[in-house]
C-alpha cells in the first residue's frame, strides 16, 4: 500500500485516496470543431509513461479534494504532489 | 527439422538410456542482421504469433525479441483460467476460435500444455449479477458458445466446497457453467510455442531488449534496434503486453492503453480438494487448484498504473477474505507466494489486434487481465493479419481506429469488473 503525501493533509494510506488518471489532459474548450482522430486521442490516447507520471489523486476520504502527483510507474515512489491550479514542479 | 518428437517410444527409449539423451528443447542462436518479420515479445502471444507465421503462411526468417526469457512475463504470471463466455458477438466469436485451438492444442505442438476442460463457474451475488449472467448464457448460446445457468444448490453440486448457505455478506444466488472452459499449464504452453517454432525454424533470442524502431524516409518500418545490434526487418509485430505503451512509443505511436498490475498467489500444495474453477466478479476472487495441489488464486489489479510487477498488499487480502468467505475449509491454508503482472488495459477492455498507421508495424496488446486463455486464436489471427497485412475476419473488429471512430466492443461495461 502507497503512503500518499497529499498537499493538503499530508502523507495518508493508500486506502483514503482515488486514483483519477493522467494529469493535464485538458477538454477541448471548442469539442464540435476537432476532427476525430483529435477528439478520439483526448478520450482515449494516454502517455501511459514507463518512468515518471504526472497524474492526478483525489483524497476521498480525508479533505475530498483533487490534487495532482508525480510518481515513477516503475519504484512507485513520488517525487512531488501539488494543488490544483498551481504549476507542476 | 531436428526436433525430437515426444511420444511413448520415445519416452520408453529414453528410460532405457538413464534419460541423459533428452536435447535441447530451442536453440539459442544469435541474431541474425536481418529478418523477413521479427516480434517484440517471447510470451505465450508472441511465440503463437511466430509458429502460425511459419507453419501457416511460410516465413522462414522470423526472430522473436524477448528482454528477459520466455514466459517470464504475464505467460508465467497468470492464473491460466482459459473461457469463452463473452457477451458481444465479436467477443464470442474471438475467445471461442482460441477455445477451438486448445481443443488441438497439445497435438498441434506435440507438447502436453495439459489443457483441462474442467469447467469454469461464475457466481452470482446479487440480482444485477443473476440478469446479466441469464443475459450472457443467452447471448453464448446464440454464439454457439455453450454455457448454463445453474441454480446455488446445482452450483455446489458441481462444486462441493462452495458454500451457498444465507449467511454470507454476499450470498451465491446462482452461478453460470462454462463446461468446455478450463485450465492449461502455462509454462508448457509458452515451452510447447517455443520448441514448435524453433523446429520451424523460427530464431528465439532471449536477454535481447529492443531499444528503438526505426523507420525509413517513407514512414515504413526498417529496423530495430536492440541490446544485441541492428536487425533490419520489413515487418513488425509487437506483442508487449504491459509495456506496449513504451514500444509503440519508439515508432511515434500513442496508445490508447494503460499498464496496471494484476496480482495472483498461490497457496501450499494439498490433495486434490477443489475440481473446477469458480470465480466471483462481484467479490473478486478466481481460484482453482493446479495439478501440483497448490490453490491459484487471483486477485484485482491495483488503482494505478504501475510498471511495478508487484501488487498491493490490502488488494490479495481483499480478495483471501472473499475466498475464506465461499470455501470455508480453506481458512487455515497458507499461502506460499504472491506476484504481480503487468496488464495492458483498453478503455473497452477488449484486445487490439490490428495494422498500426505506422505501414510494416502491427500490434496486438490491450489483453487486459485476461490473455492467457486466448494465447492459440491470438497468435493465429496476429500472424495472419502480419502475413497478409489485414485482418481475419474474426479479428477484423479489433482494431486501433474502433477508439476514432466510436465502434467500442465493450465487455468493461459488460461485466462491469476486472475479467
Amino acid at each position: 500500500m502507497l503512503l500518499i503525501p497529499c498537499p493538503y493533509c499530508g502523507p495518508r494510506p493508500e486506502l483514503e485516496f482515488a486514483y483519477a488518471g493522467e494529469a493535464g489532459i485538458v477538454r477541448p474548450a471548442n469539442a464540435a470543431a476537432l476532427d476525430d482522430d483529435a477528439w478520439g486521442a483526448f478520450l482515449y490516447q494516454r502517455s501511459n509513461p514507463r518512468g515518471p507520471h504526472d497524474e492526478r489523486w483525489r483524497h476521498l476520504h480525508g479533505c475530498a479534494r483533487f490534487f495532482n502527483a508525480r510518481r515513477d510507474t516503475v519504484t512507485d515512489v513520488f517525487a512531488a504532489t501539488w494543488k490544483v491550479g498551481e504549476a507542476a514542479p | 527439422m531436428g526436433m525430437q518428437r515426444f511420444s511413448g517410444f520415445a519416452l520408453a527409449r529414453q528410460t532405457l538410456s538413464g534419460h541423459a539423451g533428452w536435447g535441447r528443447q530451442w536453440r539459442s542462436p544469435e541474431p541474425k542482421a536481418a529478418y523477413d518479420a521479427v516480434i517484440i515479445g517471447g510470451g505465450g502471444h508472441g511465440l503463437a504469433t511466430a509458429f502460425h507465421l511459419a507453419r501457416d503462411h511460410g516465413l522462414r526468417h522470423i526472430a522473436v525479441l524477448e528482454k528477459a526469457w520466455v514466459g517470464g512475463g504475464n505467460t508465467g504470471r497468470n492464473t491460466t483460467i482459459i473461457r469463452s463466455n463473452y457477451l458481444f458477438d465479436a467477443s464470442a466469436r474471438l475467445y471461442d476460435h482460441a477455445v477451438k485451438l486448445w481443443e488441438q492444442l497439445s497435438q498441434t505442438l506435440n507438447y502436453n500444455v495439459m489443457f483441462s476442460q474442467r469447467g469454469v463457474l461464475m457466481l452470482a451475488h446479487n440480482v444485477h449479477d443473476v440478469q446479466s449472467f441469464k443475459r450472457h448464457v443467452h447471448a453464448n448460446r446464440l454464439n454457439g458458445v455453450d454455457n448454463e445457468w445453474l441454480s446455488a444448490e446445482e452450483a455446489q453440486e458441481f462444486c462441493p466446497p462452495l458454500r451457498i448457505d444465507g449467511g454470507m455478506r454476499y450470498p451465491v444466488l446462482g452461478a453460470a457453467l462454462q463446461r468446455r472452459a478450463g485450465t492449461a499449464r502455462h509454462d508448457a504452453v509458452a515451452w510447447g510455442y517455443a520448441r514448435a517454432a524453433d523446429a520451424l525454424g523460427v530464431d528465439i533470442i532471449e536477454n535481447c531488449a529492443v531499444t528503438g524502431i526505426v523507420r525509413n524516409t517513407q514512414g515504413a518500418v526498417e529496423a530495430v534496434e536492440t541490446t544485441r545490434g541492428r536487425i533490419a526487418t520489413p515487418k513488425i509485430g509487437v506483442v508487449a503486453a504491459g509495456n506496449t505503451s513504451v514500444v509503440m512509443g519508439m515508432a511515434g505511436v500513442r496508445m490508447p492503453l494503460e499498464s496496471y498490475p494484476l496480482q495472483a498467489l498461490v497457496s501450499e500444495p494439498v490433495k486434490p480438494v477443489f475440481p473446477c474453477v469458480v470465480m466471483s466478479n462481484t467479490i473478486h476472487a478466481y481460484i482453482s487448484q493446479s495439478d501440483k495441489g497448490e490453490l491459484v488464486i487471483g486477485a484485482g489489479t491495483d488503482a494505478y498504473i504501475s510498471y511495478s510487477q508487484r501488487g498491493a498488499l490490502h488488494i490479495s487480502s481483499h480478495t483471501l477474505e472473499a475466498i475464506c468467505e465461499l470455501f470455508p475449509q480453506f481458512r487455515r491454508m497458507r499461502m506460499l507466494r504472491n506476484w504481480g503482472g503487468i496488464v495492458d488495459v483498453t478503455p473497452d477492455r477488449s484486445p487490439i489486434i490490428a495494422k498500426t498507421p505506422v505501414q510494416g508495424l502491427y500490434v496486438n496488446c490491450g489483453w487486459g487481465t485476461g490473455g492467457f486463455k486466448a494465447t492459440p486464436g491470438s497468435g493465429h489471427l496476429f500472424a495472419w493479419t502480419m502475413a497478409k497485412d489485414e485482418p481475419h475476419e474474426i479479428n477484423a473488429p479489433f482494431t486501433i481506429e474502433r477508439f476514432r471512430d466510436g465502434r467500442l466492443i465493450d465487455e468493461a461495461a459488460a461485466a462491469a469488473v476486472a475479467h
